[in-house]
């Protein structure tokens, strides 16, 4: 405070350069950010504009940055040249059911390591935070086996188990848990409220923020996930988007970008939506993750 | 304590065992899932990297280290080897210092910063292949957004995605650009985490901006650069999807990671021993830098306790 005080005692001329600096870095600020923001951002312009486009600009060379006559024909172009319908579907599927599952997994799982009494208990967290050692993309083979011996290649169960488990969640959860106060499930307890009532009316509806972070970031993984739903499908009708525009792109790329333009929207119009919806639960959730480590 | 008057009231080992079968009933299928997804395919692996077999025939041959001694002594899984490296060596130091730049001029006081932080952060929330899909049209070298930038200049922009030199830097620009959102974001916390306390008292000490930035910020990110190295390495390992929609590992290999050589011996040549060798190496060699970490982050701790 002194400091401070002094400072604004040393005269009117050190406060004037003190503020012209600060303009000169406020205006370089504010130039940085458009470029940054232009730079970055360009790549999301050029697929809009793309989007747009009719076929004929496409082979101007060099091409222009903004459709100069737009048009909304690639979008139902796009419909029809390639099952998007049933990629939705399968997508939405695919992401509901594997989110809901992970979401109980990591409720349940997390409730039982806070709130009861096991003898392994620690070998129980130990192992569920040990599948996180185990990277998704050894997994792929193996698993691919186990379906295929049980005949459920190229089908929902295929594409949903493997997404169910989940060691963040729980991990999340348990943390969750562990921040409420012992006294409300002692309460709980008193008024003779069973574990399962416990965990339903009192301790998750207590733990909403983290499991909405939770499940969006979850819901990201799973809408986005490649590697699986390339390898485990092998027909256009079980399918999911991001495989479905790879597709596309190899039909249609060079030949027609405004179709697969407009089909690379289908696909994460859905996320941004819930992505700008939902962004501060999406960005608090990642910044507590790495600030606790 | 509270027992309810006139029913029986069970015995304590009973109570007991009741609520261990409700552990096991709660806990029991998320470890089940993971014990069939997870980890049976630790050893199924293992199991397939000593035997040779094409996925099809009835019999898997025992052949000992033969698997082993093939990948590493192949030309191709050194090229594999080096593309891995190159790809996470220039991702992560891309994403991290471009990342907690943005971070820094994101920091201060401007009007729609939160607008341009989600711009920046966006294609982190995307599909890996969709964002892929778009980049291959931006590096089409006849109809390109590249093309426009540079035939101003009077410069004939490479065929990125077709020439063996320049495959790999589009892979590298495209990972970053993906991911930067990400380390941005981490920075910001990290940022937001430093006391301001010891901005002041550094003021106080008559220190001046350079000075503050570099005995306050730069050690006090320190922590969150660790995180992101570790986070960025796992995540640049996993990288499959961008690299299977812009060359499929072309051309020839000159963007083969270790993951698409693992999709490629399994999924494509259909050597079931390689793929297993492939995916028992990047188990070992992730498990090693997963360790570190931790015994990083338990010094980290006693340190700071």
């Amino acid at each position: 405070m002194t400091a401070v005080n002094q400072a604004r005692l040393a005269g009117t001329a050190g406060r004037r350069r003190v503020s012209s600096q600060g303009l000169v870095s406020k205006v370089a600020g504010y130039l940085a950010m458009a470029l940054v923001v232009f730079v970055i951002g360009l790549p999301l312009l050029w697929l809009l504009s793309g989007a747009f486009k009719e076929v004929s600009e496409f082979y101007i060379v060099p091409a222009t940055l903004l459709p100069v006559d737009p048009t909304i024909q690639n979008f139902p172009r796009a419909w029809y040249a390639a099952p998007f319908g049933v990629y939705y579907w399968n997508t939405i599927v695919v992401t509901v059911v594997s989110v809901i599952g992970k979401v109980v997994m990591a409720c349940t799982t997390a409730y039982a390591l806070v709130a009861l009494r096991f003898p392994f208990k620690t070998t129980v967290f130990g192992l569920i935070l040990g599948a996180l050692m185990i990277p998704p993309q050894i997994v792929i083979v193996p698993n691919y086996l186990l379906f295929a011996d049980l005949g459920l290649i190229n089908t929902f169960p295929a594409l949903i188990l493997p997404h169910v488990p989940t060691a963040i969640g729980t991990f999340l959860m348990r943390q969750a848990f562990l921040a409420l106060p012992r006294e409300i499930l002692d309460a709980a307890r008193v008024d003779g409220a069973g574990h399962l009532r416990t965990l339903v009316t009192i301790m998750i509806p207590l733990s909403m923020p983290v499991l909405v972070t939770f499940g969006l970031l979850a819901t990201q993984d799973v809408w986005n996930d490649y590697l699986w739903p390339l390898v485990i499908t092998n027909t256009d009708n079980m399918r999911t988007l991001p495989i479905g525009i790879s597709r596309l792109r190899d039909s249609e790329g060079n030949i027609d970008w405004g179709v697969v333009m407009a089909g690379v929207i289908y696909v994460i119009a859905p996320l941004l939506v819930v992505f700008f919806w939902a962004q501060r639960h999406i960005v608090e959730g990642i910044a507590a993750g790495a600030v606790k480590g | 304590m509270a027992q309810v008057a006139g029913a029986p009231a069970p015995s304590r080992v009973q109570r007991e065992w009741r609520e261990w079968l409700l552990f096991v009933a709660l806990a029991g299928p998320n470890l089940l899932l993971f014990a069939i997804f997870n980890y049976r395919p630790l050893f199924y692996n293992a199991y397939l990297s000593f035997h040779d077999w094409d996925f099809l025939s009835p019999v898997k041959i025992p052949v000992g280290f033969d698997n082993y001694v093939d990948v590493f002594t192949d030309p191709h899984f050194h090229r594999v080897l080096l593309n891995t490296v190159v790809l996470m060596v220039g991702g992560v130091c891309l994403t991290i210092a471009i990342g907690m730049a943005l971070a820094l001029l994101l920091n201060q006081k401007l009007v729609g910063r939160d607008a341009a932080r989600s711009v920046l952060f966006a294609p982190y929330m995307l599909s890996g292949a969709a964002i892929a899909v778009v980049w291959v049209y931006i590096f089409d070298p006849n109809y390109g957004l590249l093309r426009v930038v540079v035939s101003p200049l009077g410069l004939v922009p490479p065929n990125w995605l077709r020439d063996t030199s320049w495959a790999m830097p589009a892979v590298i620009i495209v990972y970053t650009w993906k991911n930067l959102g990400y380390t941005m974001v981490v920075c910001l916390a990290g940022l937001q985490a430093i006391p301001r306390e010891l901005y002041e008292a550094a003021t106080t000490d008559g220190a001046n901006a350079w000075e503050r930035f570099r005995h306050v910020t730069i050690p006090g990110l320190a922590p969150i650069t660790f995180f992101l190295l570790v986070t960025g390495i796992l995540a640049s390992f996993q990288t499959f999807d961008l690299v299977h929609v812009l060359t499929r590992g072309g051309p020839i290999d000159a963007t083969t990671t270790l993951v698409y050589y693992l999709y490629e011996q399994g999924f494509i040549a259909f050597k079931a021993g390689n793929a297993g060798v492939a995916a028992v190496f990047q188990f070992v060699l992730l498990f090693i830098i997963t360790m570190l970490q931790i015994r990083y982050l338990e010094r980290r701790v006693t340190y700071a306790a």
